[in-house]
């Protein structure tokens, strides 16, 4: 019998697909995501749109609240740990959380290295912008991958651009000659390996979510379309005026995704969407998805 | 062509059409009941149980996939979908489909940490063992009479199944490149009993 295997890792993140990861920083919270269909919760102290707002370093959540919310659902239960502090995911993993999330919302640990993924029994998600960000973390151990987007900003404009920058670049790795693969892995900053392999399969080696501004049904479906294998909702379903009801319809439009009858059916009277940034108005240093190397 | 459904309202419903396709079958996506017309057999693949049961009642799967099954609909039930299948899940207040005759115990080994692969004999398939993939795996408890277990772990835990054309198992054959387990499903699909 072998634990924490590459398939069984990877495999968890396949089972989530299809389905909506939603942020919780309340038992209660997770209890209604987890009603309203989501597949998997994160459990956090405050969500992005706070945590903007609060300022100052953001950790690892309390493991008080993180085992309360394992308690209160039966669903997957994830963590957030800061970029390249391994002894967060080392006391996240003695929690016994479902999956790790080395993520750009908290203030980075080491501004020039990445936890070593490998040594862990317990997955990892981690964001990227673009392929070369995705497949080195792919590289560093990651079993599953999400688009970072602007968290907390409930403005899908950044989640757009990171997909489809994605898209692009394994589209076009796929259509290249293999001479060429050498110096479009030097130009990604990416492993020679996992260009190889894209080339040839045309796909991630590992499912990828959208995650960073989905505040609607139709975002959801919106990063669907546009290739994602499932979305994270942060700020806004806990940040919108009918929770339960927006998590449902995020839900149904994440698995309805082509279908704009069912779309437009489940969007009717959500009550307000969170309100969101226009992330042009943001300063530069206020930005989280510029965090990760 | 025989035409094989995979349920497709959350989970790993993309791998078991790849799987399916490599045995030579037609291989389709089920979002609406309708989709269902048609169909040689049915696979309801792993994800979260209480994602996909939820979807299936906000878009009346239940009923329609049990008055299929009760007309000799051939279904694969893989890890949530083994639970979906149950009639029971004892602590959980959950829908079902409830027409395979087992009580399941969800997340039997634990959590994601505990999550393992193991080779395991399944007499029906043949001598050489089968990569079982167990992820937050559920288990079977009490079975009935009609049920026959195809697979048992090293300690005797039933973990695959079988009652007339329902096929059930607790691990994830769509994960591996071994066949045998999709063909086992085809020729239960493809029989006239």
């Amino acid at each position: 019998m072998e634990k924490g295997t590459w398939t069984v890792k990877k495999g968890l993140a396949q089972m989530l697909k299809g389905g909506v990861i939603m942020d919780v920083v309340t038992p209660e919270h997770a209890k209604i995501a987890e009603e309203a269909g989501a597949c998997a919760v994160m459990a956090l102290e405050r969500v992005p749109a706070d945590i903007r707002a609060a300022g100052g370093v953001a950790r690892m959540a309390d493991p008080t609240i993180i085992l309360a919310i394992m308690n209160a659902v039966s669903i997957p239960v994830m963590a957030k740990c800061r970029i390249g502090h391994f002894v967060e995911a080392q006391a996240l993993e003695v929690l016994g959380v479902d999956y790790i999330d080395e993520s750009e919302v908290l203030t980075p640990a080491d501004e020039s290295h990445h936890i070593w993924k490998h040594d862990f029994r317990v997955p990892f998600v981690c964001g990227c912008r673009d392929l070369g960000e995705a497949l080195r973390r792919l590289g560093e151990g990651a079993a599953m991958i999400r688009t970072k987007g602007e968290a907390g900003t409930g403005n899908i404009v950044e989640a757009v651009r990171h997909m489809r920058t994605v898209m692009d670049s394994i589209r076009r790795i796929q259509g290249m000659t293999e001479d060429e693969l050498m110096a479009e892995a030097k130009t990604l900053g990416a492993p020679f390996e996992l260009v190889m392999e894209i080339h040839k399969t045309g796909k991630l080696p590992v499912v990828n979510f959208a995650a960073g501004g989905v505040a609607t049904p139709a975002d959801a479906a919106l990063m669907m379309q546009l290739g994602a294998d499932g979305v994270f909702v942060g700020s806004g379903i806990f940040k919108s005026s009918n929770p339960a009801v927006m998590a449902k319809a995020v839900v149904q439009a994440t698995t309805h995704f082509r279908n704009p009858e069912v779309i437009a059916e489940v969007s009717k009277g959500l009550g307000e969407a969170m309100k969101g940034l226009d992330v042009r108005s943001l300063p530069k240093e206020a930005l989280l998805a510029t965090r990760g190397w | 062509m025989t035409r094989i459904g995979v349920l497709a309202l959350q989970g790993a419903f993309q791998e078991h059409i790849e799987t399916l396709k490599k045995i030579g079958v037609e291989a389709v996506e089920v979002r609406l009941p309708e989709d269902l017309d048609g169909l040689d057999g049915l696979v309801i693949p792993g994800g979260e149980s209480t994602t996909i049961g939820k979807l299936m009642v906000e878009y009346n799967f239940l009923d329609s996939i049990k008055k299929r099954a009760q007309n000799g609909f051939a279904i694969l039930g893989t890890c949530a979908g083994m639970i979906l299948l149950a009639n029971g899940i004892p602590g959980f207040d959950q829908p079902t489909i409830g027409i395979l005759d087992i009580d399941v115990k969800r997340n039997a080994f634990g959590r994601q940490v505990d999550s393992f692969e193991v080779d395991i004999p399944i007499p029906e398939l043949g001598e050489k063992y089968f990569r079982a993939v167990f992820i937050r795996a559920p288990v079977i408890g009490r079975t009935g009479p009609d049920v026959k277990v195809l697979a048992h772990l090293s300690d005797g835990t039933p973990v695959a199944a079988r009652q007339g054309k329902i096929l059930v198992c607790a691990f994830h054959p769509e994960l591996t490149d071994d066949l045998r387990f999709h063909d086992y499903f085809l020729n239960i699909a493809c029989s006239r009993s």
